[in-house]
C-alpha cells in the first residue's frame, strides 16, 4: 500500500495512463501493422483492389463533400439569417436525418426505387410503360451512396455553418454593407469566407463518416476501404493484410483529422469582436419566402420524412409476422450491449478524466487524447485492431493450458461480447470523454478552493458541487454512446458472437437478402432511438439569443 | 449649399412603440458632431436609420440633399455612400490589414487602391502593419485600422458608434483626440454616438443630447454646459446642483446663499418673482477663507489638482465645490464659500417635490 500522497499520485496517474494505452490498442496495433510484411496477399491486394478501393473513396468523398457543402451551408445561412415561414420548426427538423443511419436510408431507398417500388409502379401505372420501355437511374451506384450518404450526413455541416454563421459579430456584416456591398456580396465575401473553418471542420466530420461508412457502400456494392477490410479478413482470412488496409484507411482518417483541428484552431481567430449585437434576419417576401420554406422542407422530407415513413409503413405491414420473441431477443440484446457499453463508457471517461483534472501531466493527457481517437476510427478497422490481439491472448492461454493441463480453454476474448464491448468502447469513449470533459471544464479549481474554505471535505465538494454540476453532462455521455452502440453495424457484424443478433445486424441482414420489408421494424427501432440525441441537440441550440427581424430584403 | 446631412422630425417605432420622436438637427460639410446620452436612450438606433440598417416610421433623413430615408422608403446601405466604425471595429479577420481597407475600394483601379491604402495606412501611422492581421493588433491600433477602412472611400459622411468604449479610460481622450485630427485632416463630416461627455466634449463642433427618445438640445459643449436647455441636459452633462431660489430680474436670482448675480439663462419661460431652481455648477462655488458664508463639508473626492467637496448649507441643502488639493479639509469641517457665476441657468420649479 503506497503510504506517500506522492506515491499514491503516482500509482494514479500510471493506472490512468496504462487504461488509456489499453483502450486505444485496437489502434495502435492496427497502426503498427504498417511495417509488418504480408508478403504475397499485400501485393495481389495493390494489384487488383487497392487502386479501386482509393478511387472509389475519393468519388464518394468528393461526392458527398460537394453535397453537403450545397445543403448544409445553404440551409445554415437560411436558418440563422433569414426570416421565412417555418424557420424555427427547420431549425430543429434539419437535424433529424441524423437520426437515419446511412445504410438504412440506403435500403430504404433502394425499395422505394426498385422496379417493383411504389415510384416506378406509379410511373407505369401513368405512362403505360413496360419493363424495359424507359431508362431510370440505378441508385445501386456510387453516385446513388454519395447521395445517400449525403442525406443523413448533411447535418454535420449544417450544424456548424450555422453555429458560425451566428456567432459571428453581425457588426461585420454591417460594416462590408456600409462598405458598398449588397446582401450577395457581403454572403460570398464576408460571412462565408468567415464560416469558412466552421464549415471545413463540419466537413471533415461528415467526411470521416463517409469513410466509416460500411453498410450503405457493402449494400451497393461499391468497393471501398471498409468492405474491402471486412473481405480480407473474412474471405481471405488474412489478418495482417486485413490490418494493413485498415491503416491505410487510416491514413486519409488522419488527414481529415488534422484537417479539422487545424480548421477549429483557425476558427479562433475569426472572431474579432467581443459584443454580439442582436442579429437582424433578413426578412424574405414572397416567392423567395416560399422558395425558402420549400427547399428546407424538401430536405428534410428526403432525408427524414419519406424513409421514415415508407419504414413506418413496411413495418405495418409485416408486423403480424415479424414481431415476435425473436424480435424482442433481438431488441433485449442491442439494449443490453448498448446500456453495458454507455455505462462502461462513462465510467472509464469519468476515471480519465478526473486523474487528468487531479494530476495533469502531458503523458497522461498524450494517452487519454489518442484513447479518444477512437471516434474517428471506422468500425471496420477497429474491429480488426480488437481482434488481432484478443485472438493472439486467446491463443496463447489455450496453448499454454493444453501443454500444461492438457485441456482446451477455448476462445475466452475473441468471438464473445466482451470483444464487441471493448470494441465499442474504443470507439466512443470519445464521446463520452468529450461530454464529460466539458462538464467538467464548467467547475472551476476556484470553486473546490471555495468548497474547502467552508470546511468541506473532497468527498464533500464531490456531492454537493460537482454531482449537481456534472449530472447533465454525464446523462448525455450516456444517452450519446447508448444511441451510437445502437447504431454501430461494421464492429458487431465482425466481432458479434455466433448467432448473437442485435437490431443494426438483423436489419442489414434481412435488407442484404432483399427481404426489405421484414428490416423495416428493426431499422425503424434503430431511427427512433436516434430521434432522442437529436431532440437533445436541438434543445441545446435553440436555447441561442434574441433576434430581432428587419425590414429590409436582400 | 446644402447641408451634409439633414434630419427632420424622425420617428422610429419599435415592435408599435416610438423610440424616438421629433428628431431634427443638420450637420455642415466638415463638422463633426456628436450624439450623447444614457445606454438606452436610442442614439444607436438614430446612428443605424442614418446608416440605412434601420428603417424609420416618420420624418426623412436627407444625405447631400437626396432623401434616403422616409416612412416607406429605406435606400440599403450599401448605396448611401456612409463609413461607420462600430462599436467593436468589426475589422475582417480573414483579411490582412491592407486588404481590410481595401475592402471598400473595390471600384477603384488597382493602382489607386494601393496608392490609396498607403496613404491610409500613414495617415493613421500603420505602416508597418500592412500585412498583419487583426487579431495580431491591439485594441488601439484595431481601431485605427477600422477608421482608415471607413475613411477609405472618401464617404460623405462618417459615422462612429461608440469607437472608444472598449478602451482604457486613460487612452480614451487621447484617442478621441488623435481621431479628431485625422478627420479634420481629411476634412470628413463625421457623427459620433457616446454616452461619455469627455469624450463628446473632445471631438466634437455640435452635440446633440438624446434621452428617452427625444433630442433635448443640439449645440456646443459650452452650451450644453453654460446654458442647458432642460433639467435633463443639466442633470446629463457635467456635475452640478439644483439650488431654490427666486427671480429678482434678468440678472439676478436670490437663493439660500445670497443674490447670485451673472447672465440668466432659462431652460424655460420665467419671468421676476417666480419660483424657480438655480444650476450651481462645482465651479461656480469659490472657496475663500474668511467668507461669511459656511458650509460643512459632509463628503469630499480627491481629483488631482482638485478636491471635489460636497456641502451642507443650513437647510440641508447640498452644493459641490471645486477646491485646490493643496488646501486639506477634512469632513465635518466648515468651509468658507463665496459664489461666482456668469450663467445662471434656471428651470422652472415642479410643483412635485419628488423631482
Amino acid at each position: 500500500m503506497p503510504d506517500s500522497p506522492r506515491q499514491q499520485q503516482t500509482l494514479i496517474s500510471t493506472g490512468a495512463v496504462l487504461l488509456a494505452l489499453l483502450l486505444a490498442l485496437p489502434v495502435i496495433v492496427v497502426v503498427s501493422y504498417v511495417f509488418v510484411p504480408t508478403g504475397e496477399i499485400w501485393s495481389h491486394l495493390a494489384a487488383t483492389v487497392l487502386p479501386d478501393y482509393i478511387v472509389n473513396s475519393l468519388l464518394l468523398m468528393l461526392g458527398v463533400a460537394i453535397g453537403t457543402l450545397l445543403i448544409g451551408v445553404s440551409t445554415g445561412w437560411l436558418t440563422s439569417m433569414c426570416q421565412f415561414p417555418g424557420r424555427g420548426l427547420f431549425e430543429w427538423a434539419l437535424l433529424l436525418p441524423m437520426a437515419m443511419p446511412a445504410y438504412i436510408i440506403a435500403y430504404t431507398y433502394t425499395g422505394m426505387l426498385d422496379f417493383s417500388g411504389p415510384v416506378q409502379t406509379t410511373l407505369r401505372e401513368l405512362t403505360g410503360w413496360g419493363f424495359g420501355d424507359y431508362y431510370f437511374p440505378d441508385l445501386r451506384s456510387i453516385e446513388g451512396a454519395a447521395i445517400m450518404l449525403t442525406l443523413v450526413l448533411y447535418p454535420y455541416v449544417y450544424l456548424l455553418s450555422r453555429a458560425a454563421f451566428l456567432n459571428q459579430s453581425i457588426c461585420v456584416l454591417d460594416a462590408s454593407r456600409t462598405l458598398g456591398n449588397g446582401p450577395w456580396r457581403t454572403f460570398l465575401f464576408v460571412a462565408l469566407p468567415l464560416a469558412r473553418p466552421a464549415i471545413i471542420a463540419g466537413l471533415s466530420l461528415a467526411l470521416m463518416e463517409t469513410l466509416a461508412d460500411f453498410g450503405t457502400v457493402q449494400y451497393f456494392g461499391v468497393s471501398t476501404f471498409t468492405t474491402g477490410i471486412f473481405r480480407t479478413w473474412f474471405g481471405m482470412g488474412s489478418a495482417a493484410a486485413a490490418a494493413q488496409l485498415a491503416a491505410g484507411l487510416m491514413c486519409f482518417v488522419m488527414i481529415l483529422i488534422l484537417v479539422e483541428r487545424y480548421s477549429r484552431r483557425r476558427a479562433r481567430y475569426h472572431h474579432t469582436s467581443r459584443r454580439h449585437q442582436d442579429i437582424h434576419r433578413y426578412s424574405l417576401r414572397g416567392m423567395r419566402a416560399v422558395a425558402a420554406s420549400g427547399f428546407c422542407f424538401g430536405i428534410v422530407a428526403l432525408g427524414f420524412l419519406l424513409p421514415a415513413t415508407q419504414l413506418l409503413s413496411w413495418t405495418v405491414s409485416v408486423a403480424d409476422q415479424v414481431l415476435d420473441a425473436r424480435f424482442m431477443g433481438l431488441v433485449t440484446n442491442s439494449l443490453e450491449l448498448a446500456s453495458y457499453a454507455a455505462v462502461l463508457a462513462l465510467l472509464l471517461a469519468l476515471l480519465l478524466a478526473y486523474s487528468q483534472r487531479l494530476f495533469p501531466g502531458k503523458v497522461l493527457q498524450g494517452a487519454v487524447r489518442l484513447a479518444g481517437m477512437g471516434y474517428a476510427v471506422p468500425g471496420p478497422v477497429i474491429a480488426v485492431g480488437v481482434m488481432i490481439p484478443f485472438s493472439f491472448i486467446d491463443n496463447s492461454i489455450d496453448g499454454w493450458a493444453r501443454s500444461n493441463f492438457d485441456i482446451s480453454t477455448g476462445l475466452m476474448l475473441s468471438g464473445t461480447v466482451v470483444a464487441v464491448i471493448f470494441a465499442y468502447l474504443t470507439r466512443f469513449l470519445g464521446v463520452s470523454l468529450q461530454t464529460v470533459d466539458s462538464g467538467l471544464s464548467k467547475i472551476t479549481p476556484s470553486m473546490d478552493e471555495a468548497g474547502r474554505s467552508f470546511g468541506y471535505g473532497p468527498l464533500q465538494i464531490l456531492r454537493q458541487v460537482h454531482v449537481p454540476m456534472l449530472k447533465g453532462s454525464l446523462l448525455t455521455a450516456l444517452l450519446l454512446v447508448f444511441v451510437d452502440v445502437l447504431k454501430e453495424l461494421p464492429a458487431t457484424l465482425i466481432l458479434r458472437p455466433f448467432n448473437f443478433n442485435t437490431l443494426a445486424v438483423r436489419a442489414y441482414e434481412l435488407a442484404s437478402d432483399e427481404r426489405l420489408a421484414e428490416a423495416a421494424p428493426a431499422a425503424l427501432a434503430i431511427v427512433a432511438a436516434g430521434i432522442l440525441p437529436v431532440i437533445l441537440i436541438s434543445w441545446t441550440i435553440t436555447r441561442t439569443r434574441r433576434v430581432a427581424v428587419t425590414r429590409d430584403t436582400p | 449649399m446644402t447641408s451634409q446631412l439633414t434630419v427632420t422630425d424622425l420617428q422610429i417605432n419599435y415592435a408599435g412603440t416610438s423610440i424616438l420622436q421629433h428628431i431634427s438637427f443638420s450637420l455642415e460639410a466638415g463638422e463633426i458632431a456628436c450624439l450623447v446620452g444614457p445606454s438606452g436612450c436610442g442614439k444607436t438606433s438614430l446612428l443605424r436609420a442614418i446608416a440605412g440598417f434601420e428603417p424609420i416610421s416618420a420624418g426623412q433623413i436627407e444625405l447631400r440633399g437626396r432623401i434616403v430615408s422616409g416612412p416607406d422608403k429605406t435606400l440599403p446601405p450599401e448605396q448611401r455612400h456612409i463609413g461607420m466604425v462600430f462599436q467593436d471595429f468589426a475589422l475582417f479577420p480573414h483579411l490582412t490589414v491592407a486588404r481590410n481597407i481595401a475592402f471598400g475600394l473595390r471600384k477603384m483601379p488597382r493602382g489607386q487602391r494601393r496608392q490609396r491604402v498607403d496613404e491610409l495606412l500613414k495617415l493613421v501611422e500603420m505602416q508597418d502593419a500592412r500585412n498583419h492581421y487583426p487579431h495580431q493588433l491591439s485594441g488601439g491600433q484595431q481601431q485605427r485600422i477600422a477608421l482608415a477602412r471607413a475613411m477609405a472611400p472618401r464617404p460623405d459622411i462618417l459615422m462612429l458608434d461608440e469607437p472608444f468604449s472598449s478602451m482604457d479610460s486613460e487612452l480614451r481622450e487621447q484617442l478621441a483626440r488623435d481621431v479628431r485630427q485625422l478627420l479634420r485632416k481629411d476634412g470628413i463630416t463625421a457623427i459620433l454616438v457616446t454616452h461619455d461627455q469627455n469624450e463628446a466634449f473632445a471631438m466634437a463642433d455640435h452635440i446633440g443630447v438624446l434621452g428617452e427618445g427625444s433630442l433635448h438640445q443640439w449645440g456646443t459643449g459650452f452650451d450644453l454646459y453654460h446654458r442647458p436647455a432642460d433639467r435633463f441636459v443639466a442633470d446629463f452633462i457635467g456635475q452640478g446642483v439644483l439650488l431654490p431660489g427666486m427671480i429678482i430680474n434678468d440678472k439676478q436670482v436670490r437663493t439660500e446663499l445670497g443674490i447670485v448675480t451673472g447672465d440668466l439663462e432659462p431652460g424655460e419661460a420665467t419671468s421676476p418673482a417666480k419660483i424657480v431652481d438655480l444650476l450651481l455648477r462645482p465651479d461656480d462655488v469659490i472657496h475663500v477663507e474668511d467668507s461669511h458664508l459656511q458650509a460643512e463639508i459632509v463628503a469630499r473626492a480627491f481629483r488631482g489638482a482638485v478636491y471635489l467637496y460636497t456641502l451642507r448649507l443650513e437647510s440641508g441643502q447640498k452644493v459641490l465645490c471645486l477646491v485646490q488639493s493643496h488646501h486639506q479639509h477634512e469632513i465635518g469641517e466648515m468651509l468658507g464659500i463665496r459664489l461666482e457665476a456668469d450663467h445662471l441657468p434656471v428651470f422652472r420649479r415642479h410643483t412635485s417635490p419628488a423631482t
